[in-house]
């Protein structure tokens, strides 16, 4: 039997403001417990939300970044329930009318690109954190096990972004989480990190057989990585399809995925569901947006990542592939337009050394972007100088690896200390030429009989006397015309 | 001095016949003679009077004067102040000293009022008889066997008896109108927005407004002009610039068209309260007003109406009371869950538990269309009433309770028969008006009756004014209460 998997994503973005949502509090992580947490974000008697406008802000860039619809009204509502980490015992979210509907979000696939549609945005306010591994002294003069609660977080403004259910595979969800993920930080709305939680997807999963209609799915939570948002996609498929398959039912529920064990497991049933009594919150007015500061926001927007790879495609002379790689992120695009301005070398070269070597080094060291150690002004410096002439590609390679390990500032630098300069100059390499010819009478012969491997030797030979300085195209064009004699 | 009004008692400390520590100890020595027979406060706190005070003269030494610079006052315990208990009549709130003051108690310090303590109040604003307060209910003045009414009982108990002068409060469906009415004060329930909610521990909050109880409608006028204003901490808080509500004081009643409902005309009153409320229309009608018929169809369903939303309002904010952060948590506990329970069960009382239960229903899946979106459609409809009603009048008049004062426990077994007595004041809140509530004359028990006057939003300085010049020819303003003799508590 064929099976087809069915995603839609619910991914909570925290809004990168300066102070919280309802509250004056700061909005920043790693503070001391409950240092970041104001009258209002551990809900005194009689304190009152007044909502953040830059967070209303963030979430209107990120409707016109998406082609949502930016509603004019949309309406707060209070989420209740009981939670020690939740303050007020009830959330204040948007239900019925969210600031943002539809749109939609491109995604690259490696056999092509998809459109996933947009069901909503909206904004709402994040809970606090409960610490149940509170050990050490206030657990022992408790005389027993004590839970915690920190209130930093209750407060931070979220912009929850629901995905229709449009993906198709793992694969694909984890395209689209990257896809949300770049935008997210591109637009400047989100720092993404997802170690601190600042991205978070809660996964909706079905199978079905092809063109059947939607199967009942599972929603598995707090999913803070890519890796594991694939792991547990495919852990929770491959666990509905063997159900099916042995002729039982999946039954509509909400899962927590075990990254230990790398298995989902269920945490509560539908039956189990909370009445969570949505109602308008009548301390907030319905959020009114004038069609002026839509405008006024849409003039801050920055380019977004598919004009920006429609237009290296068209400036650059870049493949379609190319320029998607580079513009993944906003960081990557702008990294590659600083290194394209200070190497003064061709995009191509440019684009093959970020997607090649810097990528691969970043790679290997668990970095990205946001991390890179090597500036666009230190790795210019060296495209200029394979561009020049000064440097072959593999004594470049030698001067990036001390570059990237931080032992060298420019490229010149290392070329200096370290006399890479390769050899250009006509009658050093007619030297070499000739002192290995003489060296090596019988490849000659070899070659003058007409076996061409004869001559790569000979290269070679003359590439390894000048420990890899000599211009390889010098060498090749000097021994065709010392043997056509 | 202890009969004086606000304005009179301002006139003497500018002129330095009096100091405001003279005054704030006089008020204080009849506050705590009396307070133990009227249980109107729940907290008095000397030392912060005696402060106040102490800096209200320094001010006045400097040369500084306002209207109520060094006047004292009462704040409802709905109101936080910083460092002093505020319960909200709770057990649950019984241990909770708030670290921040309220809107309403910064505005009205730096007017330079002297907070002689707070007041008791129906257990987070939920009756109208003070009752439900956990610290037992306030006394009527007039009549220590009857209610002061509520949930403001504490506030029109301490004004009526001369323990201070003015007194702040909330009116949710008529808290502040109804005490009044019920205690032969003054009150006011401004437009919805004028007041700042912030610090005021909220019931309902699309119906809660805090207002000012006092002698008379000159004083009220004088407090609001101190109370109102725009707070960028309260999102429902009206920007709109700052009003004299003491400028039509002195209206001309001449062609002002009074609107009698005859909803508010129709069965049910008492004749006492009727035989008082006709004479005070016959007054009006002399003076020179004219009455006109008017109708509020809708008007009959508004206590049920109330009865959905400030319930479901009140459901969700109290959930933040659970014992796990501030406020009453139980000693013994099984598990987080029973943590909650147990501590809400302890530190609610059965009012609260009832409104909490009746708002938790009418939101719930399958009732929310049925019950809460239905009641605000009908909401709607009310206040479609009312904006028909000021095409044809400038001011509805009718009275403030269908009855007076109720003896202790009248009601306690009957919640529908207690939740009637604000038949006639729940109908402006749900459209957000303004009402005012001013004694008009005694019943054959010789308890006071309450004139309600209501109008369009921001029609304050018309409402005050209208009862101005209807206290300026009569006295029912400044009748005492026989329990409460000027002698009680004083010379000491």
């Amino acid at each position: 039997m064929t099976w087809e998997i069915v995603v839609g994503l619910e991914t909570h973005t925290q809004l990168l403001t300066r102070s919280k949502i309802f509250s004056g509090a700061p909005n920043a992580f790693g503070a001391a417990p409950n240092a970041q947490a104001s009258a209002v974000d551990i809900a005194l008697p009689g304190v009152l939300p007044v909502l953040n406008r830059t967070a209303l802000e963030y979430a209107v860039r990120f409707g016109l970044a998406t082609g949502g619809r930016i509603n004019q009204r949309s309406v707060f509502a209070r989420k209740n329930y009981f939670y020690p980490d939740l303050p007020k015992g009830y959330q204040i979210s948007q239900y019925e009318l969210p600031v943002v509907e539809g749109g939609s979000l491109r995604i690259a696939l490696a056999d092509g690109e998809k459109t996933v549609r947009l069901v909503r945005a909206h904004l709402e306010e994040d809970a606090g954190k409960s610490v149940h591994e509170l050990g050490g002294d206030s657990a022992v003069a408790a005389g027993r096990g004590m839970s915690g609660i920190d209130l930093n977080r209750a407060g931070t403004p979220l912009l929850e972004i629901v995905s229709e259910p449009d993906m198709r595979s793992a694969a694909e969800a984890v395209a689209y989480a990257r896809a949300l993920h770049a935008l997210v930080v591109w637009i400047g709305i989100c720092d993404g990190n997802m170690q601190e939680g600042s991205f978070r997807c809660d996964a909706n999963v079905s199978v079905r057989q092809p063109g059947a209609p939607l199967g009942t799915r599972c929603e598995i939570k707090n999913l803070n990585s890519f890796r594991f948002l694939e792991r547990a996609i495919e852990y929770e498929a491959t666990r509905q399809i063997e159900l099916i398959e042995d002729g039982g039912k999946v039954t509509q529920e909400t899962r927590l995925f075990d990254a230990e064990r790398g298995e989902t497991r269920s945490m509560r049933s539908k039956e189990d569901a909370q009445d969570y009594r949505y109602f308008p919150d009548p301390d907030l007015l319905p959020l009114v947006i004038q069609d002026a500061e839509i405008e006024r926001v849409r003039a801050t927007l920055p380019e977004l990542p598919e004009a920006r790879c429609e237009r290296f495609g068209r400036d650059f002379g870049l493949s379609a592939y190319d320029a998607g790689v580079l513009t993944s992120t906003r960081a990557s695009a702008d990294y590659f337009e600083a290194l394209v301005a200070s190497s003064a070398a061709e995009p191509k070269l440019c684009a093959n050394w970020q997607m090649g070597e810097l990528a691969g080094a970043l790679n290997r060291d668990e970095k990205d972007f946001t991390q890179n150690p090597m500036t666009p002004e230190a790795l210019g410096g060296l495209l200029r100088r394979i561009a020049d002439g000064t440097l072959s590609g593999k004594l470049a390679k030698e001067v990036f690896d001390v570059l990237w390990r931080g032992e060298a500032s420019s490229a010149d630098e290392v070329i200096d200390k370290r006399g890479l300069k390769q050899i250009s100059d006509t009658g050093a390499i007619e030297k070499l030429v000739d002192e290995v010819l003489a060296a090596n009478a019988a490849q000659v012969a070899d070659y003058l009989a007409g076996k061409e491997k004869a001559f790569n030797s000979l290269v070679g030979q003359v590439m390894k006397a000048s420990r890899g300085k000599a211009n390889p195209a010098q060498v090749n064009e000097t021994l065709k015309r010392r043997l056509a004699r | 001095m202890l009969n004086a009004t606000v304005a009179q008692l301002a006139r003497a400390l500018g002129r330095r016949e009096i100091s405001s520590v003279e005054l704030a100890r006089l008020f204080l020595a009849r506050t705590q003679a009396l307070n133990a027979g009227l249980n109107a406060f729940i907290t008095i706190d000397p030392d912060r009077a005696l402060a106040d005070a102490r800096a209200a003269d320094a001010r006045i030494a400097s040369g500084e004067r306002g209207p109520l610079l060094g006047i004292p006052l009462a704040h409802k315990d709905i109101f936080c102040t910083r460092g002093m208990l505020t319960s909200c009549g709770s057990r649950m709130l019984s241990n909770f000293v708030s670290p921040y003051d309220a809107g309403v108690v910064e505005r009205m310090a730096r007017a330079g009022t002297v907070l002689l303590g707070k007041t008791n109040m129906d257990e987070f604003a939920m009756g109208s008889s003070n009752e439900s307060s956990w610290y037992g209910p306030a006394r009527n003045p007039w009549d220590l066997a009857r209610v002061p009414g509520g949930s403001s009982g504490g506030s029109a108990a301490a004004v009526a008896a001369r323990m201070v002068p003015a007194a702040t409060g909330t009116d949710t469906g008529g808290s502040i109108r109804q005490p009044a009415a019920l205690t032969g004060v003054c009150g006011l329930k401004p437009t919805y927005g004028t007041v700042s909610r912030y610090g005021m521990i909220a019931y309902a909050s699309s119906l809660d407004q805090g207002g000012p109880f006092g002698k008379s409608a000159e004083d009220l006028a004088i407090l609001m002009n101190a109370m109102a204003g725009f707070d960028t901490r309260d999102s429902t808080s009206l920007e709109r610039p700052d009003e004299d509500y003491a400028r039509s004081l002195d209206v001309n009643l001449a062609g002002l068209r009074i609107g009698l409902p005859e909803e508010f005309f129709g069965e049910g009153i008492e004749p006492g309260v009727r035989r008082a409320v006709d004479e005070a229309v016959r007054w009006f009608e002399k003076a020179g007003a004219k009455t006109v018929r008017v109708r509020l169809p809708n008007a009959r369903l508004a206590v049920p109406v109330y009865y959905v939303i400030a319930p479901a309002e009140a459901s969700s904010n109290l959930s933040r009371y659970d014992g796990v952060r501030y406020g009453h948590r139980a000693a013994e506990y099984a598990d987080l869950a029973d943590m909650y329970r147990r501590s809400r069960a302890e530190g609610f009382g059965r009012e609260v538990k009832r409104r909490i239960l009746i708002g938790t229903y009418v939101l719930s899946h399958g009732y929310y269309d049925a019950y809460y979106l239905q009641a605000q459609k009908v909401r709607r409809l009310i206040a479609q009433d009312f904006a028909e009603a000021w095409r044809h009048c400038d001011l509805i008049l009718g009275p403030t309770s269908p009855g007076t004062a109720f003896p202790l426990g009248a009601n306690s077994d009957d919640p529908v028969k207690m939740y009637l007595n604000d038949i006639f004041t729940i109908p402006a809140p749900l459209a957000g008006l303004p009402g005012l509530s001013i004694p008009c004359g005694f019943d054959e028990a010789g308890l006071p009756v309450g004139l309600q006057l209501m109008g369009d939003h921001f029609s304050e300085a018309l409402l005050l004014g209208a009862g101005h010049r209807y206290q300026q020819d009569t006295d029912w303003h400044l009748r005492m209460p026989r329990e409460t003799p000027l002698d009680t508590g004083a010379g000491k």
